[in-house]
């Protein structure tokens, strides 16, 4: 076992030899750009493009020619709710998200409401996740686009797509969805799911950074975006810039590999990341975050009381993990996701994020297991808070002297 | 963002960890922070009779920065006059365990403890408080 442990497959994974094995001539003997019609190296670029537009297509239950490649998720993301809104201008001006989304979608839609849009942002129940009443409740005419996450990449919950999208479509509205921590994780199928966008990125899913994709839907309905980069009309002029083709190879053999082997590595995940959570939670006052039975199979969030999440991940110094710490941001707030689930922020400021992974070794888990309480025991003994607690002291009660 | 050295030595071997008798009259405790805010210190002195810290302890909910700067002033504490003790600046625990800007407030935070502590020991002695000269806020 190599030191330090990676517990953060939520913020990235490592890339899978196979796929590095794909990419690798695409850098040097078929370099050339995809674009070019006339000759071999063109011709070469091309045929590992396309062939990855299948393998992408094929994961998700989409046609090839629904893959606009983009740079990644927070681009898909941008390129959905931004060109969707420039193209059904006429139809109505709302869109609908939630508070849980991910900065790409939340600054984008902000961005928006500086330009016009109308923004609902549903607020999530306790357990993360949407109150489907309160979306039918907020649906208007003007409502153009309903824009949800798939999986949640703090607490991994998993929201209810297939009923959102039956809302959505219900009142004429397109349905898209930020898939990022959850194609290839569990099963997504655009068809089955109903879903008319659907962004997401290679580097979650054992593939390159720099590389993702934006799925559009074809028929019932057509949709369309308007491009937000101008230029050589790319990407069936959704998306202009010459190609990323090894990149777009690798992302294609990335999700070959998770269409053949996530039942697999799911059930294995789900094992290994219960034993961790069932492991960790005999500590006292120790609290799961968001719904456990809705999960992804690799994500849990831990928040351990009376001690803050910084100081706790310095301790537990062979694990990379994040935290939902204010100090582990530069804002000194804490997680607003966690915030969202009705979590006192004392609570957020204490939490873990495990995020196995494919290579997430049974070893690994114990060895985290044993260090984790370690740190939590150890921290705890430095907290006048957990004293306080012991002694019975309400500490709602307690007058804080803030700074 | 990487700890420095000092930072990560008291974090590692927090020095005098651990809780006085608070209501004995020659213990100061000073509790400062708030859970909300991610930190939260308690730290104590122990005076005698010729107005000289001969304890100090501490206990810190927060990030490691924060247990640094605790740990550090109540080694900084341990001899030093009541008078002396009230001089420490937060800046000089900046300075000693090379906090970057972002951890800054953890320094004023022990600053604030010792000046809590102090007062507190005052207060309890019948003696005014000291108020502070400079606002951190």
């Amino acid at each position: 076992m190599k030191l330090p442990l990676y517990f953060d497959n939520n913020a990235t994974t490592p890339m899978d030899p196979r796929v590095l094995e794909a990419m690798l001539p695409y850098f040097t003997e078929k370099f050339g750009n995809s674009a070019s019609r006339n000759h071999a190296f063109g011709w070469a670029a091309e045929e590992g493009v396309d062939y990855a537009r299948e393998q992408v297509a094929q994961l998700i239950g989409a046609n090839e020619k629904e893959i606009i490649f983009t740079s990644g998720a927070t681009e898909g993301d941008n390129l959905g709710i931004k060109g969707v809104f420039e193209m059904y201008q006429d139809k109505g001006n709302h869109i609908i998200t939630c508070v849980t989304e991910h900065k790409a979608v939340l600054d984008t839609c902000k961005h928006l409401e500086k330009l016009g849009a109308q923004v609902t942002y549903l607020p999530v129940k306790e357990d993360g996740l949407l109150d489907l009443a309160l979306l039918e409740a907020a649906m208007t005419p003007q409502t153009i686009l309903v824009c949800i996450m798939y999986g949640n990449n703090e607490i991994g919950v998993i929201q209810p797509v297939k009923e959102i999208a039956a809302i959505a479509h219900k009142h004429g509205a397109l349905f898209m969805t930020d898939a990022t921590q959850t194609v290839g994780k569990i099963p997504v199928n655009v068809d089955a799911d109903g879903i008319d966008l659907m962004a997401f990125t290679a580097h979650k899913m054992y593939g390159p950074k720099g590389v993702g994709a934006l799925y559009v839907r074809r028929k019932n309905p057509r949709v369309k975006v308007t491009a937000q980069l101008d230029g050589g009309g790319h990407e069936r002029g959704m998306r202009s810039g010459t190609l990323n083709v090894a990149g777009i190879v690798g992302f294609g053999k990335a999700c070959e590999i998770c269409r053949l082997e996530m039942d697999k590595d799911a059930k294995r995940l789900s094992a290994l990341r219960d034993k961790l959570q069932s492991g960790l939670t005999v500590l006292e006052e120790s609290y799961v975050n968001g719904n456990v039975a809705n999960r992804l199979p690799h994500t849990a969030n831990i928040s351990f009381k009376y001690v803050e999440g910084e100081g706790l991940m310095m301790a537990m110094k062979d694990l990379a993990v994040s935290s939902g710490s204010a100090c582990t941001s530069a804002s000194l707030e804490p997680s607003y996701v966690l915030k969202s689930l009705g979590l006192s922020d004392d609570l957020a400021h204490s939490s873990i994020r495990f995020g196995l992974g494919r290579f997430t070794t049974e070893e690994e888990v114990d060895f985290a297991i044993e260090q984790t309480k370690r740190a939590v025991n150890h921290l705890r003994e430095l907290s006048p808070l957990w004293e306080m607690f012991k002694e019975g002291i309400d500490l709602d009660k307690v007058e804080w002297v803030e700074h | 963002m990487a700890y420095s050295d000092k930072v990560i030595d008291h974090y590692t071997n927090p020095r005098n960890v651990g809780t006085l008798d608070k209501s004995k009259n020659n213990v100061g405790t000073g509790l400062v922070g708030a859970p909300e805010c991610g930190d939260v210190m308690r730290l104590q002195i122990e005076v005698d009779s010729n107005n000289v810290i001969t304890d100090a302890k501490f206990k810190t909910f927060g990030c490691g920065s924060a247990i640094a700067s605790s740990s550090l002033a109540t080694e900084w504490l341990k001899g030093k006059s009541i008078d002396d003790a009230i001089t420490i600046d937060n800046m000089d625990i900046v300075e000693e365990l090379a906090l970057p800007p972002v951890k800054i407030h953890c320094s004023v935070l022990a600053e604030d403890a010792i000046k809590a502590a102090i007062n507190d020991y005052r207060v309890k002695n019948g003696l005014a408080p000291i108020e502070s000269e400079k606002s951190h806020h």
